[in-house]
This record gives C-alpha cells, structure tokens and sequence, in this order.
C-alpha cells in the first residue's frame, strides 16, 4: 500500500484520538466527541468551501471576508429593524454577487486567484467597516430569535453545526463526485489547458465555484453568528484563513489541484479537532499549544515528502 | 419735626444706595481667566490614535470626546490603524511632525509607542493615554485600573462559590496584551486569598468570542459542577455566555466579565441572564475625563512632560439590580447626538 498523505495524517489523527482517549479522563464520551466536533464545525464548513476552489487550482483568501460581512449584515439589518427572511435574501445576494466578481476576474480578466481574492477579501471587509456595520461587534437583537437554532440547537440530539457541517459534506461530495460539473473542476485543476482545448466550458466553471464558496462562506457565517450570538466581524483580521489551507493541505489536497476531495478536509478537521480538544482539557497554555500544532503539521508535511518525493514523474505542470 | 426730617433723609439715602447697586451690576465683571482659556483652546488640534476604530471603546472615546472639545474651537483627528502596530507607530510619527496640542493614545501593548511618546512630550505634545497604559508615563493617563477589575471579577465569582464546587475557570484575552496579563494578576491576587478554589481551565481565548466559546464548552463537558467564570470582555465573553446557555447551565454557572458599558453588549446581556456581573469602566466617563485632562494641561501653561498623573476610572459594576436603569450603560448613538 503506497502511504499518501491522507493516510499519514490519518494515522497521526488515530494514534493522538487513541492516546487521548487512554490517558484523558473524559474525553472520549460522547457529550466531549460532540463538543470537539461542534468546536471544528465552522473551520471544516470553510475548509470545504476552500477546498472547491483548490481542486480547481485556485485559492480563495477571501473566504473569511464573505464569512463574516453577510451574516454581520444580516445581524445589522435585523437590528435597524428590517425582517429576517428579507435580511437573509440580501446576505445571499452579496455573497453571490461578491463570488461572481471574484469568479469573474479569475476566469475571464485572467487575473491569479490568489491576488483576486486577497485584495476583494479586503474590498468586502472594508465596505462592511466603513459603510454596512456601525460597530464591528454586531449584537444580536430580538428579531432574529429563532435563528440562533441554527447555531445552538439540536436535530436528533446532534448540535446543529454539526448537521450542517455533515449536511455539507454530504452536498459537495455529490457535486464533486456524481455530477458533471465535479468531473469538470477535477480536470480544470489537473490541466487547465488541457480541460479547455477538450471543450470543457472552464471559464463558467471557474465562476461558479467562487459562488459556490462565497456562499458556503456565508452559510459557515450563519452557523458561526448563531452559535455565538453576535457577529464578530473582526474575525477578518484574524488568522483563520491560515486554519482553513492548513485543513485543506493537511487532509492531503494538494495547491496543485486536481487532487483529492470531501474525505481529505473531515480528515484535516478531526485531526485540528481532536488537537485542540485535547489541549483544551489538559489546560495547556495557548503558547504551548501553538508549539504543539507546528510540529504536529510539520511532522505531517515531512512525513508525506519523505514517502511521496516529488519528481519530474509526479510534478505537475504549474505546480507550487 | 426735625427728627422726622432726618429719618426720611436716611431712609432717601437709603433708597439711592439700594437703586445704585443693581446699576453697578449691570456692568458686569469679567472672570479674569475664561479669556486665556478659551484662547489656549481656540484653533488647537487633538489627535487621537486607537487600535483600532469601529468598536464601542474607540467610538465612544471618540465621540465624547469631540462633543467635550468641538465647542471651544479645537479639531478633534483621529488616524486609525486598524489593528496594526506598525500602521499606529507611522501615524504616531507623522503626528509628531504636524504638531498637533495633544494626542490621545490608546496603546496596542507596553512598549511599541513608548519612546515615540517621549519623542512627542520632547517636541511639546501632550500625550493622553487612555485605558492602556505602557511603560513610558506621559502627562495624562485615563484609563480602567485592570488590576481591580480582575479582582472585583474573582471576588464575586469566588463568592458565589461558596457552598458549592468551587472550581471556577478563566478565559483570557490575548496573551500578548497587557490589559489581559493586568487583571490576570488582579484574578492571581484573590485566589492567593482563597486556596480553596480551584482553577480548572485558564486559556487564552485571543479576545474571539468563537474560541472562547469553543474552550469553555470543554470545561463545562469535563466539569458540569464548574460553579463560576472570569472573562476578560465582554464582547468575547458573548461566546462563553452561550457556552453556558447551550450547556444548559444559565444562572448555575457565574459569568462575570468586563467591559466599556455599551447598552446592548453590557446592560442588554446582564438583563438576559448572559452575564451575572459586568465590570464596566464608563465610556463616556473616561471621554469626558480625557477631555477635563486637555483643558487643563492646555490651559496650564505646563510644559508637555513636565507634570505626570493619572485618573483612573471609577468602575460600575453592573448587574441584574442596575442594568435597567438608564444610567449603568451608554449607547453610542446618543452619545454622537
């Protein structure tokens, strides 16, 4: 059996649930599973929303923008007293929109993907700052109680942003794998030249998958709002994005794109997952558990050059 | 007769010096010193550079302090980092050249502005630091005292301990800020007090209400008898808050936090049971005080530098008793009025 890195991290992941499992008391119960899986639900929605574009050889840096300025408007409007449903379907607009025009200029303007995202993440940020939030804490207000379901609720006895992410995967594993569009993004990353010299309407694809993330974007946002009753718009300027590549690469779905799928991101998520969890009980201090997260990920990273060198064979054209 | 004539001329006397008097007032007197303070202040420029701009804190300094200072002539700018240190530092810097009367500053940590405050105070600028204090003293500081607030926090958690698990945990801000290290030793302080409480969890939650959330559902999955919890702020605490009320555990489980006093992230929260007790340092307060520390200074005729003190805030602790009344909390649209 040739060890891919979804593999090794895999086993990285079992080895680390197993020895938690022996030598913390309470962690592997079943309330502390569902809290550990909760905790990641957010980041793995968005590592599946990063993981459509990486396929298709693009990265979208701009995910974090459409997480936090939709749902915050949403949150905002409520709040200056429009409706919920009205104030739902205009989030669902400007993430639309926000992904078309990212798509469009990757696509069409043939500007790189990377530089696209990071200075339209920005654009969106700014115009949530400057001209849609008066404060970049959003509070909840009384119309949108109900909705906070989504964040804090249960279905069957499972927390919602559990269902969601689980709903989620379930969608884009059957985009990615049983339609035809999946089979598209698979062979515009693989070769984008290739897919498109063979009558591949690329350019169409490539704008529907920045919709797609945009939205799942804003869907990861709902669920984040919900759960914990406000809009932290400021998230912007976090880290996070970092945490979603980190998922992406570390479940094995390589920048090079064409490779890989919904499997590789729970894994990556499990793996963050279980990792935090785990600290969290054992009290380690936030230093220390950044140290422990370098050199789990670097071990993962080594490991998987190690066993799978790259060579002329395995290169991809293009490849980072 | 004669008698009688002379009383009538005291009392005509009497009468002129009465009607003489309301027309020496209507002369007026000139208060010796409002001229030279209305010119120190006429014209100046106070610069204000927070971390950040677009939260209650920074809006609310802001706003007050323009309404405290507009009137008596003086431009109120403000140059907004926006969470960058070094995007601070330049502005500080360029600041520094324009020469504006006084800056306020709102530190990121203790040291990065420290020597470009004393490069200003040289230059004849007086610095007002507000809440965040760093290692370099400057004319005026206002700000809340994080010690005390760390130790009002324990107190009442510790408090409400009593009889029941006494373990209790802690959600820290950022590790890097000093804020969060300061009322961490005002929590050390009163724990040393009691060596029966027990902290279960102290982990740094980098002021995000999704991580904070995320650690306290642990704590509370491991300890369901956990009996209070000190936050750092309010509004990363809105995450622990709904841990506990996700856990079920609203009103079992003491939260006590700190904050600016904003009406919807502070009284609004108390009311709904989110928070047991919110520690807050008065925005408009600690405005306002900025601003009597800039008329003063202005008007002293002191050199920048040359006096040093400090007016720390006196804090409201909010709860359920206080939190309805109109004066507990602040909003920020009124204050812009």
């Amino acid at each position: 059996m040739r060890l891919t890195q979804q593999t090794i991290v895999f086993g990285i992941f079992a080895v680390m649930f197993a020895a938690f499992a022996v030598f913390l008391p309470g962690f592997a119960t079943t309330q502390n599973i569902f809290t550990l899986l909760q905790n990641v639900a957010v980041l793995g929605i968005l590592g599946l929303a990063m993981a459509l574009v990486v396929i298709g050889r693009g990265i979208d840096i701009s995910l974090i923008a459409a997480l936090a300025v939709p749902p915050g408007l949403v949150l905002q409007m409520v709040q200056d007293g429009y409706g919920l449903p009205s104030s739902i379907v205009v989030a669902l607009l400007l993430s639309l929109v926000f992904g078309a025009i990212n798509g469009w200029l990757i696509a069409y303007a043939e500007v790189p993907s990377l530089f696209t995202t990071l200075a339209s993440g920005l654009l969106l940020a700014g115009l949530g700052q400057a001209v849609l939030f008066k404060l970049d804490v959003v509070q909840w207000s009384p119309g949108m109680d109900g909705f906070d379901w989504l964040g804090q609720g249960n279905l069957l006895s499972v927390p919602m942003p559990i269902v969601v992410f689980a709903i989620a995967c379930g969608l884009v594993a059957f985009l990615l794998r049983k339609t035809r569009i999946g089979a598209y993004i698979y062979a515009i990353g693989d070769n984008p030249f290739g897919a498109r010299v063979t009558g591949i309407p690329s350019r169409p694809i490539i704008v529907l998958q920045y919709i797609l993330a945009a939205l799942i974007g804003c869907f990861a946002g709902f669920v984040m709002v919900a759960s914990v009753n406000s809009a932290p718009t400021r998230i912007f300027n976090s880290t996070l994005i970092y945490d979603v590549i980190l998922v992406v690469v570390l479940g094995g779905i390589g920048l090079s794109g064409g490779r890989g799928g919904v499997l590789n991101v729970v894994i990556g998520t499990l793996l963050i997952g279980t990792m935090l969890n785990g600290m969290t009980i054992m009290d380690v201090s936030y230093s220390a558990q950044n140290l422990v997260k370098g050199v789990v990920l670097l071990a993962a990273v080594i490991a998987d050059s190690f066993l799978n060198p790259r060579n002329e064979e395995t290169a991809q054209q293009g490849d980072i | 007769m004669l008698l009688k004539m002379t009383k009538c001329l005291a009392g005509a006397a009497a009468f002129c010096a009465l009607t003489a008097w309301p027309a020496a007032a209507q002369q007026g007197l000139d208060e010796p010193f409002q001229a030279s303070f209305k010119a120190a202040l006429a014209g100046k420029t106070v610069a204000y550079i927070p971390v950040a701009m677009n939260f209650d804190l920074t809006e609310g300094w802001f706003a007050g302090v323009k309404k405290e200072l507009e009137p008596y002539g003086m431009k109120v700018i403000v140059r907004d980092p926006n969470w960058s240190t070094n995007a601070g530092a330049q502005a500080l810097t360029t600041l520094i050249s324009e020469k504006p009367a006084a800056i306020i500053v709102h530190n990121p940590d203790v040291q990065t502005y420290a020597k470009l405050m004393q490069r200003a105070e040289n230059e004849g600028i007086f610095i007002i630091q507000i809440n965040m204090g760093s290692v370099y003293r400057s004319s005026a500081f206002v700000g809340a005292n994080w010690i005390e607030i760390g130790e009002r926090d324990t107190e009442a958690v510790v408090k409400a301990c009593e009889g029941k698990s006494n373990k209790i945990a802690i959600v820290q801000g950022a590790l890097s800020a000093a804020a969060s290290a300061y009322t961490l030793k005002g929590v050390e302080n009163i724990l040393a007090k009691h060596p029966e409480v027990k902290v279960v969890s102290s982990q740094a939650a980098d002021w995000d209400a999704a991580k904070a959330k995320a650690i306290v559902q642990t704590v509370l999955k491991q300890n369901p008898d956990l009996c209070g919890i000190v936050g750092f702020w309010d509004g990363m605490d809105i995450g622990t808050a709904a841990a506990v009320k996700e856990a079920g555990l609203t009103g079992k489980v003491f939260v006590a936090t700190s904050g600016g006093g904003e009406r919807k992230g502070a009284c609004e929260l108390v009311k709904s049971g989110a928070f047991d007790l919110n520690v807050s340092y008065d925005v408009p307060t600690q405005a306002a005080d900025m601003a009597a520390m800039i008329k003063w200074l202005l008007s002293s005729g002191a050199k920048p530098g040359s006096v040093k003190g400090s007016a720390y805030t006196t804090l409201i602790p909010i709860t359920r008793e206080n939190a309805d009344s109109n004066v507990a909390c602040w909003n920020l649209a009124d204050l812009k009025k």
